[in-house]
């Protein structure tokens, strides 16, 4: 007897049906117990009502390519005000037949985006790779040499806009806010208070009051004929506010270390600046990553709010095409599409730092 | 044990630590009274006593994790003041062993080796990562070094803390009590590579409560309690004779 169940036991037995499989994944999570039940079967009937209208709204009744006219023929989704409208959404004022420099200026940036994911490539060359992209981007944005007919920076808009924007705010915000974040710990009493008072007075200022005082404030203050160009303006203001919450977040992550590793950096005989650049900001930054990415998403977003100063990102592209009274009603649409830019976006910013975390992890 | 017969083999006499009159506070709190202590260049001394004694902050004071506030301290020949360039220079020289082994996690055990050397001492990449096999090797660690801290047992995190500041050619090694965070089975380990250490004449001041190794390897043990070091005699005289009263009450409670 107590042989067999030696026996039994020492075996591998299979679990039962019920238990594994689709089956027993449902029995597990969507049934388990009368409340769980009931709650499954509240939600599978919510879904009933909505998704087959939405599938037979967005899909089957709908108009992709089509003029206004046959919009107002069905009861389905009228995709055509994005298609008919693609490359004013896309690029705003841009001049029609130069287009193609905005969107090659943008397929360099997700190349140079797309190759720096990989740690294993951050060498030499991608920093000249970066300096050659950024100074071909600019030269295409802006034109004037090389044969390229200028383009005022009044004309910019769309996507490429709201991409630089935001890939050169959260950039540039990134290292200010550490440098931010370490000048709230020093020990000297001028720079720390410096510090403390930038990041409490730019938090507790919203971001489209900063960027109205850049636009209109700001420019009160520089001497006659000084005039900064309205998106170097906007793009400053977008720097100084993301930094101060970067700063915040680093300081999190700052604090969270042990002080075991400034000492261990120190009896080495590190000085401050290698000290925080080989330990203390490589481990600080690691255990922020999510937070920070959070702010930089939000950011991205934030960079819509543009539209006060009289920018045409995407966003405001967008509402302009639906002041056109052919197209008007048709938000829905237009700002789905819109949506759905902004999401693939930040899914990939979300995306990628899940990755980097990973990467980064040497715990085990 | 013939440790002790490679006595101070170094022929200079000037004393590689001296320390005159020194005093600490922590806010109000005087931890340190009137310390007075000289270190011959290799000399080995292990400090005991009670916790809060201040042991450790005698020791961190001198490659100034900690500052004094009066005496002196001199490390050879270097003064330590407010002037940045003698306390990194001292840094270089006294290497640290602590406690929480403090590696860098994010490092592999040889980046780990390698950091000071290359940055502090400005050597080739190259040479750093063979002073670091060597050490390594001289912990009987080198397998191990590719792996991260996080990956190690703590018995191979303190050896590898030890080939950490050994790669920086130091002339006086500190511990602070480098075994008490250890699981028993692994502090035989770690004490072997300080004995080898000593065998090659390493000048030691080491914060530790393990007796046998101060028996078998100090040439002089100090007791501190109160900031104040008490008693100090060699290893025979302290633990046979021992003159003072707290001093019997303290190996009496860990001698148990």
């Amino acid at each position: 007897m107590e042989q067999t169940t030696h026996r039994k036991s020492a075996e591998a037995i299979r679990p039962p049906v019920t238990s594994i499989g689709i089956i027993g994944w449902m029995r597990a999570n969507l049934f388990n117990g009368w409340f769980n039940t009931i709650l499954t079967l509240v939600v599978l009937y919510l879904l009933w009502l909505t998704i087959p209208p939405f599938v037979q709204w967005a899909f089957i009744n709908s108009v992709w390519l089509t003029g206004s006219d046959q919009c107002k023929a069905t009861d389905g989704a009228c995709w055509s005000i994005v298609t008919a409208n693609i490359r004013f959404i896309i690029f705003g004022f841009y001049p029609h037949d130069l287009q193609w420099r905005p969107l090659l200026a943008m397929v360099i940036l997700v190349l140079l985006l797309f190759v720096s994911q990989n740690r294993n490539y951050w060498r030499k060359y991608l920093a000249y790779g970066w300096l050659i992209g950024l100074f071909s981007m600019g030269l295409l944005l802006k034109g004037g040499l090389f044969g390229l007919a200028p383009v005022e920076s009044d004309n910019w808009g769309g996507l490429p806009l709201t991409l630089l924007l935001s890939v050169f705010g959260l950039t540039a915000a990134y290292p200010v806010g550490v440098m931010l974040a370490l000048g709230r710990q020093s020990k000297m009493p001028i720079i720390k208070s410096f510090c403390v008072v930038y990041i409490e007075l730019i938090r507790g200022v919203p971001l489209i009051s900063m960027l109205f005082m850049s636009s209109v404030v700001f420019p009160l203050f520089l001497p006659e004929g000084v005039t900064f160009n309205k998106i170097l303006r906007a793009q400053i203001a977008i720097i100084l506010f993301t930094a101060a919450y970067i700063a915040e977040v680093v300081r999190g992550g700052l604090q969270g270390m042990n002080k075991g590793q400034y000492e261990a950096a120190e009896s080495l005989g590190l000085n401050y600046l290698q000290t925080m650049r080989l330990i203390i900001l490589p481990q600080a930054l690691k255990i922020v990553i999510p937070p920070s990415v959070s702010i930089l998403i939000s950011a991205f977003k934030d960079t819509s709010l543009v539209v006060i100063i009289a920018l045409y990102d995407l966003l405001k592209t967008t509402q302009t095409t639906l002041t056109d009274p052919k197209w008007m009603g048709y938000s829905a649409e237009a700002y789905i599409f819109v949506a759905l830019i902004y999401f693939v976006c930040c899914y990939a910013m979300s995306n990628y730092s899940r990755r980097l975390e990973k990467e980064l992890d040497t715990n085990l | 044990m013939n440790v002790k017969e490679a006595e101070k083999n170094n022929s200079d006499d000037t004393p590689i630590i001296t320390i005159e009159n020194m005093h600490k506070w922590y806010g109000d709190f005087h931890v340190l009274k009137d310390v007075n202590l000289t270190v011959q260049r290799g000399e080995r001394i292990v400090i005991c006593g009670p916790s809060g004694s201040g042991k450790s902050t005698l020791i961190r004071c001198i490659n100034r994790l900690e500052e004094h506030q009066r005496g002196r301290i001199v490390v050879d020949g270097t003064e330590l003041t407010n002037d940045l360039k003698n306390i990194e220079k001292i840094r270089t020289e006294v290497g640290m062993v602590f406690q929480h082994f403090n590696l860098f996690p994010h490092l592999t055990i040889v980046e780990n080796l390698t950091l000071g050397p290359i940055w502090v001492r400005k050597m080739p990449k190259k040479e750093a990562e063979q002073t670091a096999m060597y050490y390594l090797e001289k912990v009987r660690i080198a397998e191990q070094a590719h792996k991260f801290p996080g990956q190690l047992s703590g018995g191979q995190q303190q050896r590898v803390a030890i080939a950490r500041s050994l790669c920086m050619k130091p002339n006086v090694m500190l511990f602070d009590e480098p075994t008490s965070a250890l699981d028993p089975e692994m502090v035989k380990e770690v004490l072997d590579v300080m004995i080898s250490l000593a065998q090659d004449g390493m000048t030691m001041l080491v914060v530790s409560h393990e007796m046998g190794f101060a028996k078998s390897v100090a040439h002089r043990v100090l007791f501190m309690d109160g900031g104040e070091i008490l008693e100090q005699n060699t290893p025979e005289e302290f633990f046979n004779h021992p003159r003072h009263e707290r001093t019997k009450l303290f190996l009496s409670q860990i001698l148990d």
